[in-house]
């Protein structure tokens, strides 16, 4: 082995962290740029890209180091988005949530509302994981796809919270010393937590969890034959995964002062799946590229065309079939 | 013999409807190499695989007096069984210090002691385990398996298809191992280094035991026979 080859690791590393430090300082830019040219849409599209962002790198914590093809995300998505919506909803209203055996209440503030809609989704991936883990490959993503279909139609069919029609909450919720309805501050927020969420991803990737899921993604057994039980460290990306991206739904209904069944379908999983597959499956800044390619080519080719996602779809296929390392791979090499 | 460390008895095990062992004993005592013999197919990986938990098999096993037939495999792991399976199977995707570090139990076998018994692995820390040549991946599955600070090392082929001077610092190593009073299973073929290091031999013909002994009583009909040498 050549000098050369074992300095190798070490210059992608640095070649992928000025990709990554570039999609940071772009993605900042973006509503930057917008406010100072008097287009505060393009704000809004920018924090919807680091909403999903955020959102992809909860998911590519399953997907990209635990190898866990997961299509029924959008559950974690819409529990979020929901514990959200009801909580604001109760919180304007004033009416409590339940009355018995105490009496609890809705909020407006985010920091209340932030870890309910974690700990819904965190629940919930931990009863579908636990479920789901029991099974591999396309049973996996069958079952996954199932759990998913199940909270959808669950929420279609509750009517107390809008059904079909979803839940709007007028306003966004509240948070300590921020306007949270001034489309640049709320984009703080949504971007300060896309870089925490970055920031907790790359130490979970270096961690010992990180390093357990990365070798059951290639052999479960192998794993087991060192003393680590496969199950314990796929479920426990799983709920973290699921809880991340749960936080993302949280933020995507006050984004959109609305939440609807729609959060919790199978085509918004699609969506993760494939932002996260076109910005590079198991690279921190995957889910970001992919985020902001995918909003990009929403609003761009949806101009040009209702059939916009015919192009993405092209699209996907030739990442899939000759750019497997998606964006990030074309732009800080493949095994970055 | 009883009482050992590892105890195995009549182990029996299929794949779908082939049978695979038809009744194997064994056993290991603490600080004692013993070496699995036998030609291809004749049962030795899946003797390892069922010892360790990764397949299902009938009769019984006992590791430090625990019953290891109900025991998942990281269950026997922790227990103290290293494993360095056929085909230096490493954490491809990993570092060399990452598969050692994703390993890791407390110990004497830590990163550095791990490193001075390999030397190549610590200069190749940060290099991918795929890149690396084969028996430096070799050495790498030793190294993790120590790593998991094991009463009980077991090894299945790990010399196979290695350059001499590969298999040289393996056996080496081995040596080494069996003077720490490190208990060892081994599964090779080299016969001469097998008389070097191992204490007794067990050899299995069509999935049972036919043969168990010191290496020195091992005749050259027995090895024409059993071993195709």
């Amino acid at each position: 082995m050549t000098a050369a080859a074992v300095q190798a690791p070490a210059r992608r590393w640095s070649r992928e962290a000025r990709v990554n430090t570039a999609l940071s300082l772009g993605l900042l830019a973006v509503p930057l740029l917008a406010m100072a040219a008097g287009e505060p849409f393009w704000v809004t599209l920018a924090t919807r890209a680091a909403i999903l962002a955020l959102a992809g790198v909860g998911l590519n914590l399953a997907l990209g180091y635990g190898g866990l093809v997961s299509f029924g995300h959008a559950a974690f998505f819409g529990l979020g988005g929901y514990a959200a919506g009801v909580l604001a909803s109760h919180g304007m209203s004033g009416r409590p949530i339940v009355t018995w055996p105490l009496e609890i209440g809705g909020t407006t503030q985010m920091l209340a509302i932030w870890p309910v809609a974690v700990a819904a989704a965190a629940l919930g991936a931990l009863v579908i994981g636990a479920l789901s883990l029991r099974t591999t490959g396309v049973f996996f993503i069958m079952i996954t796809l199932a759990f998913g279909q199940m909270a959808f139609y669950f929420m279609v069919s509750w009517p107390a919270y809008g059904g079909e029609d979803g839940l709007p909450t007028y306003v966004r919720s509240r948070f300590p010393g921020v306007n949270t309805m001034a489309p640049l501050q709320f984009f703080a927020i949504a971007y300060g937590w896309l870089m925490l969420a970055l920031w907790l991803s790359w130490r979970i990737a270096g961690s010992r969890l990180g390093l357990a899921l990365q070798a059951a993604r290639q052999n479960r057994q192998r794993l087991a034959a060192v003393g680590i039980r496969p199950k314990s460290v796929l479920l426990g990306a799983f709920v973290l995964s699921g809880a991340l991206t749960g936080l993302a739904g949280a933020l995507y209904t006050d984004l959109n002062r609305f939440v609807s069944p729609a959060m919790l379908s199978w085509q918004t999983s699609g969506e993760l799946l494939v932002l996260v597959i076109l910005g590079g499956v198991g690279r921190l800044f995957g889910p970001v590229a992919g985020a902001m390619l995918f909003i990009a080519l929403e609003h761009l080719l949806g101009g040009i065309s209702d059939y916009w996602q015919f192009f993405l779809g092209a699209m996907l296929l030739m990442v899939v079939l000759f750019a497997r390392g998606g964006i990030m791979g074309a732009l800080a090499g493949r095994d970055g | 013999m009883s009482g050992g460390l590892l105890d195995v008895r009549g182990l029996r095990a299929n794949y779908g409807g082939a049978v695979a062992l038809r009744g194997v004993s064994l056993s290991v005592g603490e600080g004692e190499v013993v070496a699995l013999m036998g030609r291809n197919g004749m049962g030795k990986t899946t003797t390892i695989r069922c010892v360790m938990r990764l397949m299902q098999s009938e009769g019984a096993i006992r590791f430090a007096g625990v019953d290891l037939r109900r025991l998942p495999a990281h269950r026997t792991a922790r227990l103290g069984i290293g494993l360095v399976p056929e085909g230096r199977r490493c954490f491809a995707p990993l570092t060399v210090r990452e598969n050692l570090i994703a390993a890791a139990r407390a110990g004497a076998w830590d990163l550095g002691a791990v490193e001075r018994l390999f030397p190549r692995l610590a200069e190749r820390s940060q290099q991918r385990a795929a890149t690396l040549s084969g028996g430096e991946q070799q050495t790498l599955t030793i190294g993790r398996a120590l790593m998991t600070n094991p009463r009980l090392l077991i090894l299945d082929e790990a010399t196979e298809g290695l350059a001499p001077v590969v298999r040289q610092e393996i056996w080496e190593a081995i040596l080494g191992l069996k003077a720490r009073g490190l208990s060892i299973l081994l599964v090779d073929k080299s016969l001469a280094e097998i008389r070097a290091v191992a204490d007794r031999c067990v050899i299995l013909e069509r999935g049972a035991d036919v043969w168990m002994g010191r290496p020195g009583d091992l005749t050259r009909e027995m090895t024409d026979r059993y071993l195709g040498v």
